[in-house]
């Protein structure tokens, strides 16, 4: 199981790191999507994986699951929720008000209008 | 003194929910509440750092779960002094906004409550999940007032400001996760101890760890080579906003001064000092990039987000130091900073509104009404971030080029900061000889609709130069208790008990 769980979290982290360098909005939102679930899952892991375990310790009860990190991870989990809606809006917003996608605010193979401005 | 830990954050939350709820149709009404809860932030945090000035650490156990189960707030001199500092500085960017920012957009002083809570947050928490969680809600405030207004060159630049930022939050994550893995805690003070237990195969995913979230608080504080989203951001974001944000750089500095003083500090055993090989080389990469970008600037607010990168590198070489003097010279340097980036900013913004369609481009054009008085204050406002005397910038900077006298990388920085201090003068003298200088040679004047006399405008700026004049007045008195901070930093022990309660140390180690 720790070689599935390693290895799904290294595929998404890649596929995340790939989508976040394209050039336009969308794969770059959703190569950030692909990155904050590897995260969760990787800070799920961080407590040691472990199956059929109470989340509590109990009396009588000397195996357990870490409960922390799930606590944690559902704290990423909304925050990471909600900054996926921000830049989904974001860039739709930019999308209508510049009229192309590019991360840069124009088109590939176009000079920059903004470029000599910096 | 223990409930009022809480007030700097609790404060701006409910007075955002109440502006966003109750009284969100109402601009005057807006203001009121929002200058009142700032000023009243401002009462509260001075009263903060007097207590703290004279008392060991004190901490705050949110919901009174006892430490290390719980989140704590911990009140020591540095955390009072950077929510004083925030304090101040929000005093000084609303008073700003006030007068018709506010207006260009809906929810200003909603967001603005909103960002002052994160980073009040930021400062006082003691532990580094909660760090993370303060991080978001000051980011997801940023990206609201970044787009305040928005405009096509504000969105492409607020939408790279998000990415970057989200990106991090991954990594802030990532580097938490393996540290609480092998540590088993996220509390700051119980960090310090389980560092120093961690079995010798776990080390490396430890210093791992450490080094990715050192990684992230160095994207916050705009450190070479993971700068490139401040001067677009920077550049871009509406004027009181830039000048708000001259906090968030600093609450990267202040991340990693605390969390690598702290945990890695002097008692980690193989760990001790572990950002220390990193810090110093890249801020004096920073520190020229910085300055360079000052030289080459085309546009006056890309100029002054070039200096606060500068500025950024001569603070973090004094952290990266970590020695108390350093320390002590580079928080010196942090407060100057600050205002001085921030009355840069604001008063860019004058001068901006006033010559209409040429706006910040640093190109020779007709006089503009109040020129004299402007160049006046950008004049005040370039000497602070330049480092010249008598303002505190030069105070700050011999601060920091005698605590390096004894470092190995002296002759290094020495050099670097006095040549980078000469372009900083040399960037700041051109433009302001092209903005207010060369004009008079251009015939005409350029006349704009709105407010010939701004009040609050002029009363925030004129304050932000104030806040410098008061800093070299009183540098005397200000270097005591920043030597009282970095003694109490150092002194980890202190900060350790005061959390976790007297017989904690005994778990060193074993």
């Amino acid at each position: 199981m720790e070689f599935l769980v390693a290895s799904s979290i290294g595929l998404l982290t890649t596929c995340g790191t790939y989508l976040l360098l394209r050039g336009r909005t969308f794969p770059v939102v959703v190569g950030l999507a692909l990155l904050s679930y590897a995260v969760n899952v990787f800070l799920f892991a961080m407590g040691r994986l472990t199956i059929n375990m109470p989340p509590i310790l109990r009396e009588g009860v000397t195996e357990y699951t870490d409960p922390l990190p799930q606590a944690l991870v559902l704290t990423a989990i909304v925050i990471s929720f909600g900054m996926t809606a921000l830049i989904v809006v974001l860039s739709i917003r930019a999308y209508l008000e510049i009229g192309n996608d590019h991360v840069d605010g124009r088109p590939v193979g176009e000079p920059s209008e903004a470029g000599d401005k910096n | 003194m223990g409930d009022w830990i809480v007030v700097p954050i609790v404060l701006p939350a409910v007075m955002a929910a109440l502006i966003v709820l109750a009284v969100r149709h109402d601009i005057l009404l807006q203001r009121v509440f929002s200058i009142a809860a700032t000023v009243g932030l401002v009462a509260v945090t001075l009263s903060l750092v007097i207590f703290a000035n004279g008392h060991d650490p004190e901490m705050y156990a949110l919901g009174d779960w006892p430490a290390p189960f719980g989140i704590v707030l911990v009140l020591d001199r540095l955390s009072a002094m950077m929510v004083f500092l925030t304090s101040l500085l929000g005093l000084g960017v609303v008073l700003f906004a006030s007068s018709e920012w506010d207006q260009r957009g809906k929810h200003f002083h909603a967001l603005f409550q909103f960002q002052l809570m994160g980073v009040n947050g930021a400062f006082l928490t003691g532990d580094v999940f909660n760090l993370f969680v303060f991080f978001e809600v000051l980011l997801i405030a940023s990206y609201g007032l970044m787009l305040h207004g928005a405009g096509a060159d504000r969105l492409k630049a607020g939408m790279q400001y998000v990415v970057i930022n989200l990106t991090g939050s991954s990594l802030f994550l990532v580097g938490v996760g393996m540290i609480y893995s092998v540590t088993g805690t996220l509390n700051m003070a119980d960090l310090a101890i389980q560092v120093t237990n961690v079995a010798s195969g776990d080390a490396a995913i430890l210093r791992a760890g450490a080094l990715i979230l050192l990684l992230v608080f160095c994207v916050k504080a705009a450190l070479v080579p993971v700068h490139f989203w401040l001067p677009g951001t920077y550049a871009n974001a509406p004027a009181p906003v830039a000048a708000l944000f001259a906090i968030m750089t600093k609450v990267g500095a202040y991340s990693v001064l605390r969390l690598y003083s702290l945990a890695f500090g002097d008692m980690a055993g193989d760990m001790a000092w572990l950002a220390e090989p990193y810090i110093l080389p890249a801020a004096l990469i920073t520190l020229v990039v910085g300055m360079t970008g000052v030289l080459a600037a085309k546009r006056l607010n890309s100029l002054i987000a070039f200096s606060v990168i500068g500025s950024m590198g001569t603070l973090l070489i004094a952290i990266g130091l970590f020695t108390p003097e350093a320390i002590s010279a580079g928080l010196y340097y942090l407060l100057h900073s600050t205002f001085s980036a921030a009355a840069l900013f604001l008063i860019a913004d004058l001068v901006v509104s006033r010559r209409g369609q040429f706006g910040d481009s640093l190109h020779t054009a007709p006089r503009f009404h109040q020129s004299g008085f402007l160049a006046v204050l950008f004049f005040v406002g370039a000497i602070g971030m330049a480092g010249m005397p008598p303002l505190s910038g030069f105070i700050g900077k011999l601060q920091i080029l005698d605590a390096a006298r004894d470092s190995d990388a002296m002759i290094w920085i020495w050099s670097i900061i006095l040549v980078t201090s000469l372009m900083c003068i040399v960037g700041f003298g051109r433009a302001g000889s092209v903005l207010f200088w060369k004009s008079s040679s251009v015939d005409g004047e350029i006349t704009v609709e709105g407010a010939k006399w701004p009040v609050l405008p002029i009363i925030a700026s004129c304050g932000m130069l104030g806040a410098l004049v008061a800093l070299t007045i009183f540098a005397g008195p200000i270097s005591d208790y920043l030597q009282g901070v970095s003694v109490q930093l150092f002194d980890t022990s202190q900060y350790i008990e005061a959390v976790l309660g007297e017989n904690a140390l005994a778990l060193v180690g074993q």
